[in-house]
């Protein structure tokens, strides 16, 4: 039972980044209706610029404004830089393109920094906390899971109380209707993009830790999981992401503690495979969400 | 129905500022088409164009299926390119899509077009938020656009649950929330009922008399003669008469190319 208590709950930090980062997949699915295959490599380069802000001024804080702000310039760089230039009749070649940049830039990292993992230490500790005897989360588990939820909310907060929001929800739902009223489409698009690297970023930078360290492909697995939990929730459903991102992380926890780490890719797949045999759209997908 | 046999009748053909809008003071119409002519592939959907509306004034663009009428309204919205002519609005040329609303210009669409996934006072709002922030005005524009549509208790129900007549309500009023001075109508009556299309034509007269202009595509006639000051037909992308209603209904190619079709079904 105290075993059962602190998989979930260790499951659930780890859902919560992988939620995170699938709902940096589904922002920019929103936004621009492109799966971005790139976001983990981007998301990792701008953790390397935390890596060096850290280095440079011991401060944690700094590193994830670096991470941020990277994230966000990124996003930017490779929307106006490379997929506004990308014919954008069908996703496709904008895939090939994201998928063309992860090459690039996991070579460059290698290049530059080499294969070897730069660990990083926790801001807080990874022991786990006592409720009575019963061992639960790690204080840096109970601070990523404080993060994201403040992300989460603070997306939510942004999407549908704002004006801006609106505006990117507007773009996102039907773009030429969006410019008629005079909504600037395109630059909701890059706002999209920058806004999703951003969350991408933060994301990874919090799982950095947890795992061996920092390295090019960092963040491969992340990818993965919060790929198949977009897809599991919808890829328009930031809700799905939130879910699915949970359900994934307990998953993988409950098989990893239970079974052993290599059954939990397994554990994966047969949820997505079950998920889209039930519902092909995805649990919390509106109909036309994946035709597109 | 002959396109290129029957010469327009007299007068019919209008050209540019040969027919000046009512209550034109010297100062250019709100909106000017002169000499329009539209090609997709082959086929050319507009032919020599010309229509102008004045102040105040509303005026509807009707004809058969295929004419070309809602091609007008896209070349207006920068949504289609000419191969020749100019559109001109407050005598400037017509600017690029997304910066209509700050000329003034709303429009609503065939398939209306609404946000799903939206409220409707969120509906509404879009259009206020790409404008310089003053948000408290805009949440008084769209309670006031949805109380004068009647739509006020409906204003937090997501438009995907309206029923269509609502629906249609939420459009108009998306548009009409920038209090535009030039107000493109794609069928606005269409799929409404007698009751629905009274209050419309209510909202459109009242429209005008504050003195916006309107240029509507529309296909029910009763409503055409009910709110339009002047009437342009359009025949297979070319303008085949023009004037009031009376006018036009007793014009004979305007019977040939539509209101005979319309008595025939």
């Amino acid at each position: 039972m105290d075993r059962l208590v602190l998989l979930v709950s260790t499951g659930v930090a780890r859902g919560l980044v992988i939620a995170l980062f699938a709902l940096s997949l589904v922002i920019i699915w929103r936004a621009a209706r492109i799966v971005n295959f790139g976001q983990a490599a981007m998301a990792v380069v701008a953790v390397y610029v935390a890596f060096a802000v850290h280095a440079a001024t011991g401060s944690y804080v700094l590193a994830v404004l670096g991470a941020l702000v990277t994230g966000a310039l990124l996003g930017l760089a490779v929307e106006r830089g490379l997929m506004r230039r990308v014919p954008g009749a069908t996703p496709m070649p904008g895939m090939i393109v994201a998928i063309g940049l992860v090459m690039v830039l996991q070579s460059l990292l290698g290049v530059l920094f080499g294969p070897r993992h730069r660990p990083m230490s926790p801001v807080f500790s990874q022991s786990p906390l006592y409720v009575g005897d019963v061992p639960v989360l790690s204080r840096y588990d109970l601070f990523v899971l404080v993060v994201a939820l403040v992300v989460v909310v603070g997306l939510g907060l942004l999407f549908n109380r704002s004006t801006l929001g609106l505006q990117l929800r507007a773009a996102a739902v039907a773009p030429e209707v969006s410019r008629l009223l005079g909504v600037r489409v395109p630059r909701m698009v890059t706002i999209g993009w920058m806004l999703s690297s951003a969350v991408a970023a933060l994301a990874v930078l919090l799982l950095v830790p947890t795992e061996l360290g920092l390295n090019a492909h960092s963040a491969d697995v992340l990818f993965v999981h919060a790929f198949t939990v977009a897809v599991l929730g919808g890829l328009d459903s930031p809700a799905g992401a939130l879910v699915g991102g949970l359900v994934v992380g307990v998953l993988i926890s409950l098989v990893t503690g239970y079974a052993s780490a290599g059954l939990a890719p397994l554990a994966v797949l047969g949820l997505l495979t079950t998920v889209l045999l039930v519902r092909p759209g995805g649990i919390f997908a509106t109909k036309e969400a994946r035709t597109a | 129905m002959s396109r290129s046999t029957t010469p327009p009748t007299a007068g019919s053909r209008p050209s540019a500022g040969s027919r000046p809008s009512p209550g034109a003071t010297g100062r250019p119409p709100r909106l000017e088409v002169d000499a329009l002519t539209v090609e997709f592939g082959g086929l050319t959907a507009l032919d020599d164009v010309g229509l102008t509306v004045g102040d105040g004034e509303v005026v509807a663009l009707i004809g058969p299926n295929g004419a070309g009428k809602t091609t007008v309204f896209n070349v207006v919205c920068g949504l289609v390119r000419p191969r020749s002519g100019s559109v001109r609005i407050d005598g400037r040329p017509a600017p690029a899509t997304s910066r209509l609303a700050d000329r003034g210009v709303s429009r609503t669409l065939q398939g209306l077009g609404l946000f799903g996934g939206m409220t409707a006072a969120e509906n509404v709002l879009v259009p206020l938020t790409g404008r310089p922030r003053r948000s408290a005005d805009g949440e008084r524009a769209v309670v006031a656009v949805l109380q004068r549509l009647d739509l006020l208790d409906l204003a937090d129900t997501a438009v995907d649950a309206l029923p269509y007549p609502e629906r249609k309500r939420v459009a108009l009023a998306r548009a009409l929330v920038t209090d535009p001075r030039l107000l493109l109508l794609d069928e606005p009556a269409g799929g409404l009922g007698a009751d629905d299309i009274a209050a419309l034509a209510d909202v459109v007269r009242g429209i005008a008399a504050a003195g916006t202009s309107v240029l509507l595509v529309e296909h029910h006639v009763d409503f055409v003669m009910a709110v339009a000051d002047r009437v342009v037909v359009l025949d297979f992308g070319r303008v085949v008469a023009c004037g009031t209603p009376d006018e036009v209904r007793s014009d004979a190619a305007v019977e040939a190319a539509y209101l005979g079709l319309e008595a025939a079904r």
